[in-house]
């Protein structure tokens, strides 16, 4: 299959990016290209000119300091999942990302391009609305920073403007008690998620103090699952606890928003989600102190 | 317009000028005519393409010529040396891990990838490890034999 074709340019800086965005209304940003091409290929895009910003090394890389993550939006994958630091201070974001596609996928796929494209099946926004994470963004008008809420719009729609580029995702480092995990109903053949439940949970002595719990796969953005996190707050973090919280997990899902295919009806999805809700806060409250 | 592109393959250095819309796989089989790299689906889903691009596979039905720019790739050309078949060649051979030999080339890159991560991976881990691969003939099992003798024979050894 052939893409239709377009002009190609290679920034070498963001703000080189910036100005080709800007002088090329019509243009996409290319990053992994591990959605972008397929959706190309396919021609349900037509851009007149592709800006490959895979070579800025200044969009690349984790880096913590004084409690806080920040990690460039070209970060693949692959380098999410092997970071020893993420997998000590924000597990569901390392072990989330081993989860996705294949190994060579993963070789290939930026968290920049994952949140960019906001795929309902993708894996990455649940785990970083779960964690607090905020978006760092330039374009024309300077730098803006918005939290996971306001940048997630809908159905594979963000807050990013056409004319704006993703620079940096930064989440607070998991601290004294709290832990997170993320659990993935994979669809068998293509591996995206029917259900990606993300939870973190803080505890002292074993009874939770806060818990944050998003849902992914079955909406087409991210759900937080207001009522379990309410179930789980101040109670002993026991199976019968998380249990009992996880079947509060429809409260939080609107019938009229739910996914269905051919593969996983609406009905179907509503109905297990709350066995992988209950999954990701077992790991996550295991994880915490 | 077209864009020059300078590509090391398998250790031969390739200037060509392509089109910006040329994936990956089209200019390493259609124009270097090496063949070996195979396009199964053509969505991403299948790893017949796959090729190590720098170091580390990749589908390289999703991913465009001019990207590759300055890289180098290995292929499945260019695993074999002077002193015969490469190890996990070899190892396919041996334990029968091919029948047609169509998702052959993909399988060897990955199974490369895999063994680079892990040298000692148990059958699970390899049938992670390939999960992006697909295999229409053998059912898998003696791919996963293959992988676990290639790396039983790699132990200690170059790869
Ligand atoms: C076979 C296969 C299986 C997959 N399985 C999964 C899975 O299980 N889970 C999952 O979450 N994902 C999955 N993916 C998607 C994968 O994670 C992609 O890598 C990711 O969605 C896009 O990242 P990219 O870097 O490839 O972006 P690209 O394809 O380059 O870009 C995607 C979109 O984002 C825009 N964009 C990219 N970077 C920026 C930026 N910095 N600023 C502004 N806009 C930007 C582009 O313009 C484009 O519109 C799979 C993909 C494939 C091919
Ligand atoms: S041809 Fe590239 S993954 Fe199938
Ligand atoms: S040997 Fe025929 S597809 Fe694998």
């Amino acid at each position: 299959m052939y893409a239709p074709e377009f002009q190609y340019y290679r920034a070498a800086s963001v703000a080189e990016a910036a100005e080709l965005l800007s002088k090329n209304p019509d243009a996409k940003i290319l990053a992994g290209g591990h959605s972008l091409i397929p959706v190309l290929k396919l021609r349900l895009a037509a851009p007149s000119a592709l800006i490959d910003i895979g070579r800025i090394e200044v969009l690349r890389g984790i880096e913590c300091s004084s409690g806080t993550i920040r990690i460039g939006a070209l970060t693949t994958h692959a380098e999410l999942a092997a970071s020893a630091e993420l997998r000590a201070r924000a597990q569901a974001l390392a072990e989330a990302a081993g989860m996705i596609g294949d190994p060579a996928v993963r070789n290939r796929g930026t968290i920049g391009g994952n949140v960019a494209h906001a795929d309902p099946a993708s894996d990455l926004p649940q785990v970083l609305s779960c964690l607090g994470a905020e978006f760092l963004i330039t374009g024309p008008q300077g730098e803006r920073r918005l939290g996971a809420s306001e940048f997630f719009e809908g159905l594979m729609s963000t807050a990013l403007g056409e004319d704006e580029i993703l620079t940096a995702i930064e989440l607070p480092e998991a601290g004294a008690g709290e832990g997170s995990a993320y659990a993935k109903f994979a669809h068998p053949a293509s591996r995206y998620a029917v259900i990606g439940a993300a939870a973190k949970v803080a505890a002292n002595n074993g009874t939770c103090t806060a818990a944050s719990v998003v849902l992914g796969g079955l909406c087409p953005a991210p759900v937080r699952a207001e009522a379990v996190e309410r179930a789980l707050v101040g109670r002993s973090l026991t199976d019968e606890a998380i249990g009992s919280a996880s079947r509060a997990t429809a409260e939080s899902l609107d019938d009229d928003e739910v996914l269905g295919d051919v593969y996983a009806s609406a009905g179907y999805r509503k109905a297990v989600a709350p066995v992988w809700v209950r999954r990701a806060v077992t790991a996550a409250a295991s994880r915490s102190g | 317009m077209k864009i020059p592109i300078s590509v090391q393959i398998n250790g031969r250095q390739y200037d060509r000028e392509v089109e910006p819309r040329l994936l990956l796989v089209h200019f390493i089989r259609d124009t270097l005519r090496l063949t070996g790299t195979k396009v199964g689906c053509d969505t991403s889903q299948c790893g017949s393409c796959t090729v190590l691009l720098d170091g580390v596979s990749a589908k390289s039905c999703t991913c465009l010529a001019v990207q590759a720019d300055g890289a180098s790739i290995t292929t499945i050309e260019g695993l074999a040396g002077t002193d015969g078949l490469h190890q996990i060649q070899e190892s396919f051979w041996n334990k029968h891990g091919l029948q047609c030999g169509f998702c052959t080339p993909g399988m060897i890159m990955a199974s490369q990838e895999l063994l680079r991560c892990n040298s000692d991976p148990s059958d699970e881990e390899i049938r992670h490890g390939l999960e992006g691969n697909l295999c229409r003939c053998t059912g898998y099992q003696n791919i996963v034999r293959a992988v676990r003798d290639a790396a039983g024979s790699m132990e200690g050894g170059s790869q």
